[in-house]
């Protein structure tokens, strides 16, 4: 049977309505982290954007994952209408002083940039400060521990 | 009592004794010594080990079946290994001036890097070229690109290498008209095109076309090459980019084999003699880190292909049976940390490749876990080549390192794995349906992602990633692709859209159009289109409109 | 952003209003009631249409060719596509957007991707109230994505209008657990992948399982074919789908299932609403805690204690009120 909720009040049609002293309680009690782990570009390169996606999932996290070839606009839409906290961008083809940047205007103009955009791949020290500029939060290089990745996320996304 | 039994009775009163002494006092460093594909080793390998090896089934003589010991009778005594490094970056210009470098430093093949858009079928100016123009290769939009990028490069005298897969057929044909405008027949021209579309389904994604289509685009460049080109290699049947994606050493070997037999079963299907098109096939792996593994890898391949190709498709030529391969060292060893230790790690891993009978070789830059190579690191890497060559000794002898045991067991142990794989893909009917399943980029995925626990856990040292750490700050000189070249590039594809004839470029659009329909070899009408000066991404364009696109069973 | 706000953007058919309004439903936030009790009499007004049948069938792939049909007659369209979560880890990988892309900047589709969040049955304990949300917010076609697990995903009949089923050409040795279950919600069936081999063959068998059920019903599932690849026969299936809704509405059959989903809607709430104050009342109460000490030495039985407490309390109340 299909399940409804009225005010804080939520039952499972599974088991009594209040044996879950988590649920109905306090505010937020289910919440979980919803990251969006994007490839922008054409590059076909994704086992570092698959391996850091699994890793979040293993850290408890929703993820959402678009497939290879993301224009800004695409990722930006599916960022909103997925209402994530967080957005991972994956480019080692070299076009993220592009793309990157496009994708943090179309957020701004969207007016979600109080999403938590994090960025991966080859990516030169250089370029980073340029990146961060623009609202990146953090770039994550080649060899970023799985663990820095998930720490920073779950420290920093908006609550 | 046989030589054998005797041989185990010893070892275990060695285990029982000396060792078991040894351990009281020195216990091993770890309890479970693995290849870095997770193999298991032993503490050390006996005759005991490899007491089924029949030499002359097994290993054999060099040139002769089943080339365990390589496919030349005199390997590097008689010619040294192709040494070709990949290059290609921002425009055709630019990419020719490195080329010529390269070859005056004495590099002996030219290997050709193409941008995304071009690796995609999309001309620069494309929406979806944005930002990826001249990025990690060069861009090519039309045959006049091409004539920039081999001018005053003679070529009747190179082989040149194309990284290129869906849409090989129009950089084919390009080169082609290029040569023929110099004055070099079609069938002098030496190279090979990638065109292996099944491992950028599995692995590395510059697809275009779905399946059939794109099998049927490599089917008919087999058949032209084959009356045409006969010096070509028309196709590069890749293991490097799925070990690059994460693959064990057995899963490389073992996908990278299996899509082998899918082009072998497609060209065939398509009324091809075996023996008429597999002469041309070659193939291309990684050098990783292990280095016995590694060795042994290169030997078991060539071994298990030989002995599919005779044994399973009946091919009688001699050429038919070899595995004639190139070697990249692994990008994804390479450390962005204290970028110089990568040139040790390439110099091990070229040894490999070399140990392991490699025909041609590309030695990584240091510095390209970071970004396209700067000219003094491409010429430490090719340097390394050239030690090895001619310091080293090792090129002296054939196949120096058979008869180890512990060499022949893991060559061993490397095909029995791999054709439990090629069997359990074969049970699927086939890599494409095992590709279309998702399968193989599981199997692919599972590996990664343990390999980067066992290096988060420290499993796995990495030596400048996860221990021996240093505080530093990247002074590398960076070679950096001016975003102006994207602008450049624009407007002289523009230029050549202002200057050539449309009626030509549309009739010779339509008659592609209209072959794609039906069934004849598409590459007449290919190279008509691009001897026209049709761009890549309308002849592309009209391939998309006629076959659609590829979907990827992306699996998670 | 404040329920008010929320509600009139979710209405104003603000994006971003419904994207952070699923959230709190999701997430089981206080304030997603309060929305959704406002948006109620906005609600109602979508087709409903639920896809499920076993994992890789192409239920994706089929949602979006179905998509791009509805946009070629001018419906506007919600998807909503359930992946399961990982019990260990309670994340979730969701995937199915990725065959979503084509319409992925069309402003007349709205995607959303929910993991399980631990409830089983195919969908998220979320689900209906995620869809109500969209219905709320005006799109005219809602297709329900199931997690795909293959079975004992019912609850999908009490969600949809129109469950599609979908199911592959192969050995057939599923026939058995189409019929053991899914044959009981399946208002159209699919052979999807029909490019593959047995495609026909595996739809003769559903046919023929079909004609084994003799009850007499307004509606008799059809048995389609289709390449959700290239869109070979969604077409018919759209018209199908449609049909369904058609015959629903003319056999009186929608007006029925509405009244029967209001009332289990409102009984549960109220079942809810009373038991929770209920125990609210008597938690944390001694004598309460005594009578349970009580049962489980054997000096109580539960039977008698829990008629007396429910009385109890409906007295108090009948003499509040009184
Ligand atoms: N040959 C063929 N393949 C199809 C067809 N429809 C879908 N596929 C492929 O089947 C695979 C799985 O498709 P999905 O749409 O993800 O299937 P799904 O049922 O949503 O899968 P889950 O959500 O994981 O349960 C993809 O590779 C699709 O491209 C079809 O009609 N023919
Ligand atoms: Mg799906």
């Amino acid at each position: 049977m299909v399940t409804l909720a009225i005010e804080s009040l939520y039952i499972s049609t599974r088991g009594s309505p209040v044996s879950n002293p988590k649920r109905g309680g306090s505010l937020n009690s289910t919440k979980k982290i919803r990251v969006l782990v994007a490839k922008p570009g054409l590059d076909g390169h994704d086992r570092g954007a698959k391996v850091v996606a699994r890793a979040l999932r293993d850290a408890g996290m929703e993820v959402i994952y678009t497939g290879l070839r993301q224009t800004p606009e695409m990722i930006v839409r599916a960022a909103i209408d997925e209402s994530v906290d967080c957005i991972g961008l994956s480019i080692l083809s070299g076009a993220h002083m592009a793309l990157f940047p496009k994708v943090m205007e179309l957020l701004k103009k969207e007016d979600a940039d109080d999403i938590l955009v994090v960025g991966g791949g080859i990516i030169p020290e250089d370029d980073v400060p340029g990146l961060k500029k623009t609202g990146i939060a953090e770039i994550f290089g080649p060899g970023t521990p799985l663990e820095s990745i998930i720490e920073y996320i779950q420290s920093h996304v908006r609550t | 009592m046989d030589d054998l039994e005797r041989l185990r009775k010893g070892e275990k009163r060695w285990t029982e004794s000396t060792l078991g002494k040894a351990l009281r006092t020195h216990p091993e460093r770890i309890e479970e010594f693995k290849t870095i594909s997770g193999v298991p080793l032993k503490r050390f390998y006996t005759p005991t080990d490899v007491s089924s090896l029949e030499y002359e089934s097994d290993l054999g003589f060099p040139g002769e079946f089943p080339y365990t010991r390589g496919v030349q009778p005199t390997m590097y005594r008689g010619r040294l290994w192709t040494m070709r490094q990949y290059s290609g970056f921002a425009t055709a210009k630019e990419t020719n001036e490195r080329f010529r470098f390269l070859l005056e430093q004495g590099q002996t093949g030219l290997s050709v890097a193409f941008d995304l858009p071009t690796q995609i079928g999309y001309d620069s100016d494309n929406e979806l070229a944005r930002g990826e123009v001249g990025k990690v290769g060069v861009a090519i939009d039309t045959l006049s690109d091409m004539e920039v990028l081999f001018h005053s490069i003679p070529l009747d005298k190179v082989s040149t290498s194309m990284t290129i897969n869906a849409p090989a057929s129009v950089l084919l044909a390009m080169y082609i008209a290029v040569a023929e405008k110099q004055g070099v027949p079609m069938n002098k021209l030496r190279g090979t095109i990638q065109n292996d579309i099944l491992k950028e389904f599995v692995a590395r994604g510059t697809y275009i076309f779905p399946p059939a289509p794109s099998m049927r685009l490599i089917t008919d460049i087999f058949a032209f090459c084959g009356e045409h080109l006969p010096l070509f290699n028309t196709i590069s049947i890749s293991g490097y980019h799925i070990r690059e994606a994460g693959s064990t050493a057995i899963q490389e070997v073992a996908f990278t084999i299996a899509n082998g037999i899918a082009y072998v079963e497609a060209a065939m299907k398509a009324g091809l003699d075996v023996d008429a098109f597999a002469p041309r096939l070659s193939f291309f792996f990684g050098s990783h880190s292990d280095f016995f593994e590694e060795v042994a890898k290169f030997r078991a391949a060539r071994r298990l292909w030989a002995r599919i190709m005779k044994g399973h498709f009946g091919a009688k030529e001699e050429r038919s049976l070899m595995m004639r391969f190139h070697t990249q060292t692994a990008g994804c060893t390479l450390t962005a940390q204290q970028p110089d230790n990568n040139v040790v790690r390439v110099t091990l891993q070229a040894l490999q490749a070399v140990l392991g009978g490699t025909q041609s070789l590309h030695t990584n830059s240091r510095d390209e876990a970071l970004s396209l190579p700067t000219r003094d690191s491409v010429q430490i890497a090719l340097r390394t080549q050239q030690i090895i060559a001619h310091e080293s000794g090792v090129a002296d002898t054939i196949d120096p390192l058979a008869g180890s045991y512990f060499i022949e067991s893991l060559t061993n142990e490397i095909e029995t794995g791999a054709l439990k794989y090629i069997k359990e893909i074969d049970s699927m009917g086939g890599s494409p349906n095992a590709i279309e399943r998702g399968y193989i980029q599981r199997e692919i995925h599972e590996s990664a992602y343990e390999f980067q626990r066992d290096v988060d856990r420290k499993r796995r040292i990495v030596v400048g990633v996860n221990e021996f750490i240093a505080d530093e700050t990247q002074t590398f000189d960076y070679l950096k692709v001016d975003p102006k070249s994207e602008e450049e590039q624009i407007s002289r594809l523009m230029k050549v859209r202002d200057t050539r004839n449309e009626q030509d470029v549309e009739e010779a659009l339509d008659l592609l159009r209209a072959a794609s329909e039906g069934s004849e070899n598409l590459m007449p009408a290919i190279l008509a289109a691009v001897k026209v000066y049709a761009t890549l991404g309308e002849i592309c364009g009209v391939l998309r409109s006629v076959f659609g696109e590829y979907k990827a069973p992306d699996i998670l | 952003m404040s329920v008010d706000e929320l509600v009139e953007g979710v209405l104003a058919g603000k994006r971003r209003s419904l994207a952070r309004l699923l959230s709190l439903i999701e997430d089981e936030d206080v304030r997603a009631p309060k929305a959704l009790s406002q948006l109620y009499r906005h609600t109602g007004r979508a087709h409903i249409v639920g896809v499920t049948g076993p994992p890789g069938s192409g239920k994706s792939t089929l949602v979006t060719q179905i998509t791009k049909e509805l946009r070629r007659r001018k419906k506007t369209v919600g998807i909503i596509c359930v992946d399961p979560s990982s019990p260990f880890s309670g994340g979730a990988l969701l995937g199915d957007r990725i065959r979503m892309q084509e319409h992925a900047l069309d402003d007349d589709v709205y995607v959303r991707s929910m993991g399980t969040r631990g409830h089983l049955g195919g969908l998220a304990r979320s689900t209906a109230e995620a869809v109500r949300a969209v219905d709320a917010f005006g799109k005219d076609v809602i297709l329900v994505e199931t997690v795909g697990a293959g079975q004992s995903e019912v609850e999908i009949i009490e969600l949809a209008h129109t469950v599609v089923v979908t199911d592959v050409p192969g050995s057939g040795d599923d026939i058995q657990a189409i019929k053991a279950g899914i044959m009981e919600i399946a208002d159209i069936f699919v052979v999807n992948k029909s490019d593959l081999e047995g495609a026909e063959r595996k739809g003769a068998e559903i046919n023929a399982m079909l004609e084994t059920d003799i009850r007499e019903k307004p509606w008799r599932p059809p048995v389609l074919l289709t390449n959700a690849r290239t869109g070979e026969g969604v077409a018919e299936l759209v018209d199908k789908i449609s049909e369904h809704i058609s015959c629903l509405r003319d056999s009186g059959l929608l007006e029925e299932r509405g009244l029967q989903r209001s009332r289990d809607e409102l009984e549960q709430m109220m079942e809810y609403k009373l038991t929770h104050q209920l125990l609210t009342e008597l938690r944390g109460r001694p004598e309460y805690n005594e009578a349970i000490v009580r049962i489980a030495k054997r000096n109580e039985d539960p039977y008698t204690v829990a008629e007396k407490l429910v009385m109890d309390f409906l007295l108090k109340y009948r003499e509040d009120a009184g």
